[in-house]
């Protein structure tokens, strides 16, 4: 399942993982996305702690964790192709892996349905 | 998330924004093409088109692109002695400048400030053109308009005019499908009339990307033609505002409001050969130019890694306070972040520094401009 913040960062919950990464929406925004920081493996992160940035030619933007839990692994292949996020913001282009997330967070976050419909408010 | 300049306002308030911009006969043209629109110096202008900034910006390098630039501003100055007016009214001597020539220029204030850069089309003995910041167009012809004798006509035409940059390798090329001969192109820094696609146009070459290219002014009535008549000739590509900035910080080209405003002299911002100071030439802003020291210094700085250093942050060596970034960006045609900023010692490059980011420290060292240095801006036009 995946869920959708107003931050517009998605998370996908697969079996005690989850992914995090940005939306398509937000890869678009950015425009062309030059550099990537990714979080530390092994930190333990809080649902809205900042987890890294991600830079376009234009933009800064801060990538806010969509639910709390431990970073297992980075996507390293963003270090020196960070144009992944805009060909693939939600497959290829994932930020990082959580563990032992706290699946009662997700209640506050959107699904693709819901997150559509907040997008065409902006 | 999320700092997109605009997008966290409300559409209504995004709208209310955008009514109160400036929009060029273009305007219409960019949507059509799919162009991200944003407000920049008062005007609703193409950032970027379909394909994104880093391939606008690779087609120039590259190929061939057009750019709309038509918010700037022209004036054009006539008259007897219009020269040695100007000469006094502006930094760069203007009476020895030869008809045919542009020469980038400075209007300063008293104090030696840098009221807006510009750049001098010297059309004939008693006639001039002079291309302005769009943001600045209002405050300088008032401010040029009233050095001049009252004899001497000044007109501010920048409403009539159309400019269009065609910039990149192919320029002079994709001219030549429109007809005009290798041999008729200008020099570099150099202008002619041409007729372009049956378009009356001033031609000159020169440009903000450090590529072979030329900027073409036309009457504004005509641009619409002429922007889809130099779109036709394969290979040209519309390219936007965000691979302009990307473009001539990779050149080191300064920009008005960040690396030179009103509070900063040319000299600081590293012009002041230019100047030629050493003749006795007076102009407003001379005497206190020769009297004082520079305060800061402007430098190219390169970063260690492809995260970006934004205007405004702060440059540190040793622990200390050096100055702060004027402009930043990721180089695409180098592969890293570079940086323009103010410091306030004239430090040699190679020197070690660091750029703050409020969060951490992104290693730096002071690099020479500029920073990209395969441009063909002055190469030697082939006869093809």
């Amino acid at each position: 399942m995946k869920y959708y913040s107003k931050d517009h960062e998605w998370v996908r919950i697969d079996g005690d993982d989850a992914f995090v990464g940005i939306t398509d929406y937000a890869a678009k925004e950015l425009g062309d996305i030059t550099y990537v920081e990714i979080p530390n493996e092994g930190s333990d992160v809080i649902v809205g702690d900042p987890i890294g940035v991600v830079e376009s030619v234009k933009a800064a933007s801060d990538v806010y964790s969509p639910v709390s839990g431990t970073v297992i692994a980075v996507n390293h292949n963003l270090d020196d192709d960070p144009g992944i996020i805009n060909r693939s913001p939600e497959e290829k282009g994932w930020i990082c892996k959580l563990e032992n997330t706290d699946l009662a967070e997700l209640d506050d976050l959107m699904d693709e349905e819901a997150y559509q419909k907040y997008l065409k408010t902006l | 998330m999320i700092s997109f300049d605009y997008s966290q306002l409300k559409a209504s308030e995004r709208q209310e924004i955008f009514l109160m911009l400036y929009e060029t006969v273009l305007a219409r043209e960019h949507v059509a093409l799919g162009a991200k629109m944003v407000p920049f110096a008062g005007w609703n202008m193409p950032v970027q088109y379909a394909e994104g900034i880093l391939a606008e910006h690779a087609h120039t390098r590259e190929k061939v692109s057009l750019f709309d630039i038509c918010h700037m501003g022209e004036f054009r100055v006539r008259g007897e002695n219009a020269d040695a007016a100007l000469d006094r009214a502006l930094a760069r001597g203007v009476a020895d400048q030869g008809v045919g020539v542009c020469r980038y220029n400075f209007l300063l204030n008293e104090k030696g400030g840098v009221m807006d850069d510009l750049i001098v089309y010297r059309v004939s003995e008693t006639e001039f053109y002079i291309v302005v910041n769009a943001a600045m167009r209002e405050q300088d012809a008032a401010e040029i308009r009233k050095r001049l004798p009252e004899e001497i006509f000044f007109a501010d035409e920048s409403d009539a005019t159309a400019k269009l940059d065609l910039q990149g390798p192919l320029s002079a090329e994709v001219l030549g499908k429109l007809g005009i001969s290798a041999e008729s192109l200008p020099g570099y820094y150099h202008f002619t009339r041409a007729e372009i696609a049956g378009i009356d146009c001033i031609l000159s070459r020169t440009g903000y990307t450090g590529e072979l290219g030329f900027e073409l002014y036309c009457p504004a009535g005509c641009a619409v033609e002429l922007w889809r008549k130099l779109l036709c000739i394969n290979p040209v590509k519309p390219a936007g505002l965000g691979a302009r900035d990307t473009l001539r910080l990779e050149m080191g080209y300064p920009l008005y409001g960040h690396e030179m405003n009103a509070g900063t002299t040319p000299v600081e911002a590293g012009f002041g050969a230019m100047l030629h100071l050493e003749n006795k030439r007076e102009f407003v802003g001379s005497s206190a130019i020769r009297t004082s020291k520079p305060a800061r210094f402007l430098k190219g700085f390169e970063l260690a890694g492809r995260r970006t250093a934004r205007s405004g942050m702060k440059i540190l060596s040793e622990g200390l306070e050096l100055g702060s970034v004027t402009s930043g960006t990721f180089a695409p045609s180098l592969g890293k972040a570079i940086a323009m900023g103010y410091i306030s010692s004239d430090l040699p490059e190679g020197t070690p520094c660091a750029v703050d980011t409020g969060r951490g420290l992104i290693e730096a060292k002071i690099s020479s401009i500029p920073f990209f240095r395969n441009g063909t801006a002055r190469k030697k036009i082939d006869i093809f």
